[in-house]
């Protein structure tokens, strides 16, 4: 074993390095995919909490949306109020225990992570979606859209890019929490940094080379999502459509040609 | 005297306590102008509102074509998309170009195709003189322009009856005449609109008929020369005469 601190990582490093990185990818797989269907699912409880409700629907139609709007509701308020180390444990052996259902740990790491930021995006995306002028709602309502259309064509989209910062925090935040799967068992970057630690009683090393890369994954991911935020953005210019746009190989003729062609 | 398009029966508007509109009957028919006038205040857009259901009216019926589009089970956004509308706040769709503003509802709504969407656009676009734009998005471009390309979108679903409320009021003076002229454009073509207007010599230019609201009421309606010339209801006197002497 080596003398000096840094000594010690480089051999740290040496010796268990795929097992790091093996950490870090499970880490990073189980953000990204659970941070996705996360939003997914914010997304659907989003738009269906925010239906209208008008007096001329039916009765059944309304009845059903308060159950829908309630059930959503209970799932927000209790996932978002509950710690997901206590769900994971729940979930886990709970399902084993009530369904003997024994879930894989992929499947359970997948689903907590899903549930729990889907949670947190429902509320993110209904202040996304009121964020956004009524007046848009107004103009896609005037020319005949319904809900649904509004929402996918209109509002979410700008929803959507209004809320990526908060998109970007949750990713964030469930890499760094997917350590909390390790109580059940998942090796992911924390679990797999406590057992190199413990094999060589490295604590101090061994977690400093988790903390870097922990760092690198997120502000990795923090700076991706700013690329992907201006890209949303489109071009701060547009271009004059100078030739006759009701050609389609605009570029052939000029405007003004064409036209004194047919007079 | 043909068919009415739109019949508005005994309509009523409350918020609360706050009675918006009392009793309004009129009625529209194909190729009519009609302009409704009026201090702010009076209900008149709130009766665009009501014709578009984007407000329900409190009592009343609104017809169109002889049905009751207030009552329940009415397919509201298909008759949406045969009554247009525009708004004094444009409302574009932010996230779409120009040319997109013009499309989405087309192929959403009534289900067109990408090329018939983009021609009608493009030819509509053309109309109000907006066609070089087709790249821009909306907040790149100025009031008036916002104003000419809400309408080339309302146009696009090709309605049975545009209606305008307040279409020039947010626009700068230079900009208020570039939106009245395609408007007198649309008048010549032959469209049905109902405009909530501040512009009287607009108003009295193009109409057919003009109505003039105060209080929620309609308190007097007429052709233009009737209104503005001779005008019996001592409100309509007092409201323009205010016009007359700037």
């Amino acid at each position: 074993m080596p003398s000096t601190f840094f000594g010690r990582i480089a051999y740290l490093i040496e010796l268990y390095g795929p097992s790091f990185l093996r950490g870090a990818w499970y880490s990073l797989v189980i953000a990204i995919v659970g941070t996705f269907i996360g939003c997914v699912i914010g997304l659907v409880v989003g738009i269906i909490k925010t239906i209208p409700v008008s007096k001329k629907d039916s009765t059944v139609k309304r009845v059903v949306l308060a159950v829908v709007k309630a059930v959503l509701g209970a799932y927000v308020e209790v996932f978002r109020g509950t710690p997901m180390m206590a769900q994971a444990m729940m979930i886990y052996y709970g399902a084993a225990a009530l369904f003997h259902y024994n879930m894989s740990m992929w499947f359970a790491a997948f689903f907590i992570v899903s549930i729990n930021t889907g949670a947190y995006m429902a509320e993110t995306v209904r202040g996304g979606i009121i964020s956004i002028d009524p007046g848009q709602t107004e103009g896609a309502m005037a020319i005949g859209m319904t809900h649904f259309q509004t929402m996918t064509s209109v509002i979410m989209p700008q929803a959507l890019r209004n809320i990526m910062p908060q998109i970007g925090n949750n990713l964030i935040i469930n890499i760094k929490d997917t350590c909390v799967l390790s109580t059940i068992g998942v090796v992911e970057l924390f679990y797999a940094t406590k057992s190199v630690a413990g094999a060589l009683y490295t604590y101090f090393e061994a977690f400093t080379i988790a903390m870097v890369i922990y760092f690198v994954m997120t502000f990795a991911c923090s700076r991706l999502l700013r690329l992907l935020e201006n890209k949303m953005d489109g071009p701060d210019n547009y271009d004059l459509a100078t030739t006759d746009t009701l050609t389609h190989t605009s570029g052939m003729y000029p405007f003004k040609k064409r036209r004194a062609e047919h007079e | 005297m043909s068919e009415a398009i739109i019949q508005v029966n005994h309509l009523s508007k409350v918020f609360g306590k706050n009675t918006v509109l009392k009793d309004i009957d009129f009625e529209v028919h194909p190729q009519d102008v009609t302009s409704i006038i009026g201090p702010s205040g009076s209900g008149k857009s709130t009766l665009l509102r009501c014709i578009n259901l984007l407000e329900e009216p409190t009592g009343g019926s609104i017809l169109y074509h002889g049905t009751d589009i207030t009552d329940r089970g009415v397919d509201v956004p298909a008759y949406r998309s045969k009554v247009g509308m525009v708004f004094q706040n444009f409302n574009l769709f932010n996230n779409h170009t120009v040319l997109g503003n013009c499309m989405v509802g087309q192929m959403k709504v009534l289900k067109k195709s990408k090329e018939e969407a983009r021609k009608k656009a493009l030819f509509y676009l053309e109309k109000v003189g907006m066609a070089e734009y087709i790249n821009a998005k909306p907040r790149q471009i100025s009031g008036g322009q916002k104003q000419r390309v809400a309408i080339a979108r309302a146009l696009a679903m090709e309605p049975e009856v545009l209606l305008f409320d307040e279409p020039t009021s947010a626009l700068d003076p230079q900009m208020v005449g570039e939106v009245l002229e395609v408007m007198r454009q649309l008048v010549k073509d032959g469209l049905t609109m109902i405009i909530v207007t501040h512009e009287m010599a607009f108003a009295k230019d193009v109409s057919r008929r003009v109505i003039f609201m105060r209080d929620g009421v309609i308190q007097e309606e007429g052709t233009p020369q009737q209104i503005f010339d001779h005008p019996v209801n001592d409100m309509t006197k007092e409201f323009l005469g205010r016009f007359r002497r700037e």
